[in-house]
């Protein structure tokens, strides 16, 4: 029981921080399968996310309606970015496209600091701060939240693209351009929507966190890079990959922080990185390309 | 051709010359004084509202007619937190634009790398950082001074509280920036002088958004209080962390959390959290007979006006260093070794922090200093919007 209940802890921990990597994960999954590139402007979409819903609860104190409301406007800003940032070239290499996300990334974050200043803002929990009794950890009511909405956004994600014919359709895309083009599927379309869909899992994981970690203008590089590490790990392009990826990015960072130095914290979800990238690329549940 | 050559030589001449004397009307020419601030970066907290307040001070004295009629202009350069840009900023503000003294940096490491290139070239440096370093040896650091509290002192005045509670063990969680490492380095050498144990020694990232794992560990250990030292949003984490963990333990806050900031974000969390402060943070609650609350109101009321944001206690770093040069030039006149006597030998000065160099001024350090106050957060008593930090009753003396 005494060793146990640290470790528990850190489990809890991690588990969170892993949710919130894994939805980001996913959504550079999503754009991956797409067009075959990275979008490093994906976690600018949590901080904005995060920061959205702040303002408009600040606007009007109703968390479910600050939640739709962040989710929509970040939405929005993925279906514009991607009209207005990447269509036009969308026939350069993929290297040159990767290069402007990593400009929209800048900007984003550079217009936030315009926008709300380089001050932290806080978002109230959704269901009260009162610590909840686990065995011998103790975790908030957030935690649960996140990780269980965590979970519903997945389970959504994969019901929309086994069972709808919009969902389909992207998959189809993701197999052959090509063809799913000859087939007469709108691919544009599809390309656009799948920076919805990614620019809208962001946000809401951003906005869940948002309670537990608040919301800065700068927050999005790093959690960008930790949902990408997730992304690698798990294999880019799988929805079980990101979510696998993500859990296990989380949970090592904290047995890390607990168990050896806080100091190795970050350094362990980019070893994890550097070592998937050299022994096995495509990730573990990926499929060699 | 010849006379051509002779006629461009003559140009140069007379507009050399005509430089030479646009110089020598010294009367004319304002008196520069540098800023290095962290404006932007991750310590932008603490470089915003200094570069803020330095821009105002020199504004309004401008209006008022200058120092001893010699307009002031301030030359304010943005360090973004990092070592290499703050030296070339100080480098630049002494040989390009001949600063008579600099007021910054915003932070301790950044101060410790200004102060090599200011002590060369002998020109006064007034900081806005805490670590005791910056400032001792005195022997060393002639040319240095600062006005934000030093740790030194933000650690006896927690310790003096612990001691007299009876309490023997503390756990100690500190921020990874060189605010942190030199909090930390304070508190583990001054913990035996005061018989207190320190069981549990953390340590996290500016930027981290989860301390649970630390803090964690810190609640296996027997610690009966949990010291947190750090600035920015970070400490309000570590709070909300500790209630997220159950922990019944009290929480003692470093003087770099003593802003209305730290309430909104810590939320609930921020109840019953002691911390050492400058008087800036709460002197709405001072009484009327304490010198200091009218210059804190002067202050925050100017500040309100010019920016639309209350004044914080980093900016009135700025506020004070910018005071007591402006009493030193007025004095000595714009002459670095002057001013530099000047400075330290300031007298009845004042305001929020008081301008610490130990060694010879070590008498003035004695005085009951601006750590003097304990506070407590009371966020049960913010008012909508406008937060306050109210002080209790169990201030120490």
């Amino acid at each position: 029981m005494e060793t146990l209940g640290p470790l528990l802890q850190y489990l809890i921990s991690g588990l969170t921080n892993g949710a919130i990597y894994a939805l980001i994960a996913l959504g550079f999954s999503i754009i991956y399968n797409a067009t075959t590139i990275i979008n490093f402007a994906q976690g600018e979409m949590v901080m904005l996310g995060a920061l959205c819903a702040i303002s408009f609860y600040h606007l009007y104190p109703s968390l479910p309606l600050a939640f739709l409301g962040g989710v929509a406007v970040v939405t929005l800003v993925g279906l514009l970015f991607e009209r207005l940032a990447l269509r036009p070239v969308r026939d350069q290499s993929p290297l040159i496209l990767i290069i402007i996300t990593i400009g929209g990334a800048d900007f984003f974050s550079g217009l936030a600091m315009m926008i709300w200043g380089k001050e932290a803002y806080s978002l109230p929990p959704f269901t009260g701060s009162k610590p909840l009794h686990f065995f011998s950890a103790t975790l908030l009511p957030q935690n649960l939240w996140v990780v269980g909405l965590g979970i519903l956004f997945v389970l959504l994600l994969e019901a929309f693209f086994r069972y709808t014919l919009v969902g389909k359709a992207m998959r189809a895309c993701s197999y052959n351009r090509q063809a799913a083009r000859l087939a007469g599927l709108p691919v544009n379309r599809m390309v656009q929507l799948s920076f919805g869909l990614s620019a809208a899992l962001g946000a809401a994981g951003g906005i869940l966190v948002a309670p537990l970690t608040l919301g800065i203008y700068d927050m999005g590089a790093m959690l960008g890079l930790k949902g990408f590490s997730a992304a690698i790990l798990g294999g880019l392009g799988s929805i079980l990959g990101g979510v696998l990826g993500g859990l296990l990015i989380g949970v090592a960072e904290a047995l890390a922080s607990g168990l050896i130095s806080s100091g190795y914290r970050d350094a362990v979800a980019f070893l994890i990185l550097l070592v998937v990238l050299f022994l096995r690329p495509q990730g573990l549940v990926g499929s060699r390309r | 051709m010849n006379g051509k050559v002779m006629g461009t030589l003559l140009a140069l001449i007379l507009g050399f010359s005509l430089v030479l004397s646009g110089c020598g009307t010294e009367k004319q020419a304002p008196i520069v004084i540098g800023g290095i601030f962290s404006i932007t970066g991750p310590a932008s907290y603490l470089g915003e509202p200094e570069r803020n307040t330095l821009q105002m001070m020199v504004a309004d004295i401008n209006a008022k007619g200058g120092i001893k009629g010699r307009p002031v202009k301030a030359v304010i350069y943005d360090s973004e937190a990092n070592v290499t840009k703050a030296r070339l900023n100080a480098e630049k503000l002494i040989t390009k634009d001949k600063a008579l003294a600099i007021i910054g940096p915003s932070l301790t490491h950044t101060s410790m790398t200004v102060l090599e290139v200011t002590q060369k070239a002998k020109t006064p440096l007034i900081s806005c950082a805490a670590g005791v370093g910056i400032v001792s040896p005195a022997s060393e650091r002639v040319w240095v001074f600062k006005t934000a509290q030093t740790d030194q002192m933000a650690v006896a005045r927690i310790f003096q509280y612990l001691q007299k509670q009876g309490l023997t063990k503390v756990a100690i969680i500190t921020v990874s920036t060189g605010f942190g490492v030199s909090g930390k380095k304070q508190l583990e050498t001054q913990a035996s002088k005061y018989g207190l144990e320190i069981v549990g020694n953390e340590v996290f990232g500016e930027k981290d958004t989860d301390m649970t794992p630390q803090l964690t560990k810190i609640r296996e250990t027997d610690a009966q209080a949990v010291i947190c030292w750090g600035t920015g949003p970070a400490p309000a984490l570590v709070a909300k962390n500790m209630k997220q963990l159950g922990f019944t333990t009290i929480l003692i806050q470093s003087h770099g959390a003593a802003s209305k900031k730290f309430i909104e974000l810590a939320g609930d969390a921020a109840d019953g959290i002691l911390l050492p402060a400058g008087k800036l943070a709460i002197f709405k609650q001072l009484p009327d007979t304490d010198p200091e609350k009218k210059v804190c109101q002067t202050y925050d009321d100017m500040y309100q006006k010019k920016y639309k944001a209350p004044a914080s206690s980093f900016g009135g770093y700025a506020y004070d260093a910018f005071n007591i040069l402006k009493m030193a030039v007025e004095k000595a006149g714009a002459d670095k070794a002057k001013v530099r006597d000047a400075i330290e030998n300031t007298k009845n000065y004042v305001g929020g922090p008081y301008i610490s160099r130990d060694g010879k001024t070590e008498n003035r350090m004695k005085r009951p200093g601006p750590l003097a106050a304990w506070y407590r957060f009371h966020p049960s008593r913010i008012l909508p919007n406008n937060p306050v930090l109210s002080k209790t009753t169990d201030k120490i003396s």
